[in-house]
């Protein structure tokens, strides 16, 4: 039984949900040079779909997040293995940050780089570990 | 070179996560696990070979020790990684032959290519932390091992298992921040330079934490309880794999940090190690000959192993390091094999209950010959490689004066005899008991079964046939084990080092 | 604050002591959780306490100003963190499997691996099936 008979926390949480995907995903973008990063992002997110397990649940979850968590473990660890060997291509050690810059408009350029992709890695790993863990109580 | 010192942490990682993806199919999963575990074969012994010219060392991300992650490769890890990854591909194999659909399935495969994962980053990793890290990604893997499967056995030795290595990790953990508090560092090569100006007393309570924390991990008295109570539990693959490799992390760990670390009063620290090396040799064996189950007997059998191998270590010197070494490398190969063996008399009979079984010589002759090579080894008995194993560590002992724990390794070496004979005479030799049935009565088994015992008997016979080259590898690599200089100037090389006194 | 931190630690330890000596498999839990806090309080009061400096480069600087906290143990606690949490879960969820299967939370019951003679057959006694871990974690759509 993990569905809350609450009609303030059904409604809250469509609307808390989105904020708190979005609010992820700029902790996220966030964390290379601030406070934040893919680990704190990704536990935000996995709040998101958390609120919705207790809300609407596990069923309705576990829809709304289409992939089966362990899928999303094992992209993130993929991710963060393909960005950490993307360094040999450039003959340098393994986990070796890589940049690219992209001129935008005037001054302004975007860094991209693999500790990003690396990021991201980090922030699907966590995602599919928490709510592994979460559905697999949440079961019970 | 700097890729071959990461290729042993990369390609589990990657081979778990496909074999992950590709779990659904069985036979493609097999495929996938007996080539990437051929592969991993491979670059072990390249690596090796590699280490044969020095010392190797990789900055992960370019960041320079101490400040980054390295990873280091000196002939001792480099030698533990070969023999590991032989006796993973065997028990690999074997284990394509073995287990059943439901336990393929549900993570087999990628869960024994990430405890690999762990196992191989303990063996390279030159940083404290890391080493910590490894650690738990290993035992991650062997938890969720141990249990796959839902047997009630499983269940109650994988609460005891986890217990028990959840005091030793946070022991370690305890030690790492007070390591970290007085030094400053977590650097291998770093601390080792630095603690020398450090208080011994300090030292000492870091180095009877981190003693604890490793010696539960490598199941040395009194703190091996966990380790009978949980091996026979599992699968047959699984239990082998686990006593081939990860007592041996622990026995690792605790001769990299003795070596390299705590060397600044062996007469305390090494003496505390020779009690329980003796005391664990004599126990393991004495338990050992209570029990009436093949694998519990086995298990048992790795606790007194274990003993061996501390003693080389607490006796301090080159020879004392050079037959740990080698005893080590015979006994993951040995220790491996017995536990494979002990698979097909327990499914030609469908138990290990020494009670039920017997007359296996008269239907199986060949299984019973098998057997005895490893089970002949391990008790020392040449010309098998645990004779010269054996030999070394009594040499090594009576060279230190150590008599009185060198009278019980031989003893306990006749007692191994002993206890191998009793699984001989029950199992093989005697008639068979009335109420024991046979499962399996043709006489064949698949070729993936037996395939990697053969493998790993004929490693034993040459081993101790030509152990010349291992006991140069043996010797060359306890003379690197020795020379902590030489391990700092190959980490920090032109780093100038500085000595940080008392706190941070 | 160091002495406070101290106390801290010696007080988590102390109880974590107590709930590791106890013979009910939660209590074991509890005390291990509590064990790992009081590791992850003595790494950090270890390395150091320093009130209201992170170490962060501030807008416009190249370095950071003198005294400023020590993000290393930070870092570690947070790797320790991360894993005594999937450790623990892990735990959780084989204690609960372990009261299924023998309705118990007493550890001296846990006798069937340590027993001598024909306790074999029992112990790889295929439990009802309860889905395993990663078995119902696959399964998850």
């Amino acid at each position: 039984m993990t569905t809350l008979p609450s009609i303030i926390l059904r409604t809250a949480v469509r609307w808390i949900s989105p904020l708190l995907l979005l609010f992820s995903l700029f902790l996220l973008l966030r964390g290379h040079h601030e406070p934040g990063g893919g680990f704190s992002g990704g536990l935000i997110a996995s709040t998101a779909f958390a609120l919705f397990t207790f809300g609407h649940g596990l069923e309705t979850a576990r829809r709304i997040l289409r992939v089966s968590p362990p899928t999303l473990v094992v992209a993130g660890i993929t991710l963060a293995l393909v960005s950490g060997s993307l360094a040999f291509l450039a003959h340098k050690t393994f986990l070796t940050g890589l940049w690219i810059a992209i001129p935008l408009v005037g001054d302004t350029r975007v860094e991209l780089g693999t500790p990003l992709l690396f990021d991201v890695g980090v922030y699907l790993t966590v995602i599919g570990a928490t709510l592994t863990m979460l559905f697999e109580f949440a079961k019970e | 070179m700097e890729l071959l010192v990461t290729l042993p942490l990369l390609i589990p990682l990657a081979l778990s996560l496909a074999l992950f993806a590709a779990r659904r199919h069985r036979r493609a999963s097999r495929i996938i696990a007996i080539a990437g575990a051929t592969i991993l074969l491979t670059v072990a012994a390249a690596l090796l070979v590699v280490t044969h010219d020095g010392i190797q060392v990789v900055a992960i991300g370019e960041w320079p020790a101490p400040y980054g992650i390295v990873l280091v490769a000196d002939l001792f890890s480099a030698a533990i990684l070969l023999v590991c990854a032989l006796v993973s591909w065997a028990t690999i194999v074997y284990a394509t032959g073995w287990m059943d659909a439901e336990r393929e399935r549900t993570g087999f495969y990628p869960l024994v290519f990430a405890l690999l994962l762990g196992v191989n980053g303990a063996f390279l990793t030159g940083d404290l932390f890391n080493l910590y890290v490894w650690f738990e990604v290993m035992l991650m893997a062997s938890f969720v091992l141990l249990v796959l499967g839902t047997e009630k056995g499983q269940v109650e030795g994988g609460i005891k298992y986890v217990s028990l290595n959840l005091l030793a990790s946070t022991f370690f953990l305890s030690a790492t921040g007070i390591l970290y508090g007085i030094a400053g560092t977590l650097n291998f090569a770093h601390l080792s330079s630095v603690l020398a100006y450090v208080d011994p007393q300090i030292l000492n309570i870091v180095a009877v934490l981190l003693g604890i924390a490793f010696g539960i991990k490598a199941a040395v008295f009194p703190l091996f309880f966990w380790l009978p109570a949980s091996y026979h539990t599992p699968p047959v693959p699984v239990s082998a794999l686990f006593a081939g490799l990860l007592t041996k992390v622990g026995v690792y760990a605790l001769i990299r940090v003795f070596t390299l670390l705590f060397v600044h009063d062996p007469g305390w620290t090494h003496t505390l190690l020779l009690f329980c090396a003796a005391l664990t040799m004599l126990t393991g064996v004495l338990g050992a000959l209570a029990q009436h189950d093949v694998r519990r007997i086995l298990s048992f059998h790795i606790v007194s192993q274990i003993g061996y191998m501390i003693f080389g270590l607490a006796l301090y010197t080159p020879l004392g390091l050079a037959s740990s070494v080698f005893y080590l490398i015979h006994h993951i190969v040995v220790k491996t094999n017995l536990f494979l063996l002990s698979g097909l008399v327990e499914r030609t009979f469908g138990t290990g209950s020494l009670d039920r079984l017997g007359g296996l010589f008269r239907t199986h002759a060949w299984l019973g010959v098998l057997f005895l090579v490893p089970a002949f080894s391990l008790a020392g008995v040449p010309p098998l490689s645990g004779f010269l194993a054996k030999l070394l560590v009594i040499r090594a002992g009576l060279a230190a004066q150590a008599y009185l724990a060198t009278a019980v390794a031989v003893l306990v070496g006749l007692f191994t005899l002993l206890s191998m004979l009793k699984i001989w005479n029950e199992a093989f030799w005697k008639a068979r008991p009335d109420h024991s049935m046979i499962l399996h009565d043709t006489g064949r088994f698949p070729a993936r079964l037996v395939v990697p015992i053969v493998v790993l008997a004929s490693v034993t016979i040459l081993l101790g046939i030509a152990g010349e080259p291992l006991l140069a590898l043996s010797s060359r690599a306890a003379a690197q084990l020795l020379d902590p200089a030489a391990y700092q100037a190959a980490v920090l090389g032109t780093v100038t080092v500085q000595a940080i006194n008392g706190g941070v | 604050m160091e002495l406070l931190f101290a106390l801290m630690v010696g007080t988590l330890y102390g109880c974590s002591l107590y709930l590791l000596l106890r013979r009910s498999i939660v209590k074991l839990a509890v005390g291990l959780i509590l064990l790992g806090n009081g590791a992850n309080l003595l790494i950090f009061s270890a390395g150091g306490l320093i009130r209201g400096r992170p170490p962060l480069v501030p807008e416009g600087a190249t370095t950071v100003p003198a005294p400023y906290a020590d993000p290393l143990p930070q870092a570690l606690i947070l790797t320790a963190i991360v894993i005594s949490f999937g450790v623990l879960v892990f735990a959780v969820a084989l204690i609960y499997r372990t009261y299924r299967a023998l309705s118990t939370d007493d550890l001296d019951d846990l006798t069937t691996t340590d027993r001598l003679g024909e306790v074999t057959e029992a112990a790889h006694r295929p439990l009802v099936p309860i889905a395993t871990i990663t078995q119902s974690a696959d399964d998850g759509r």
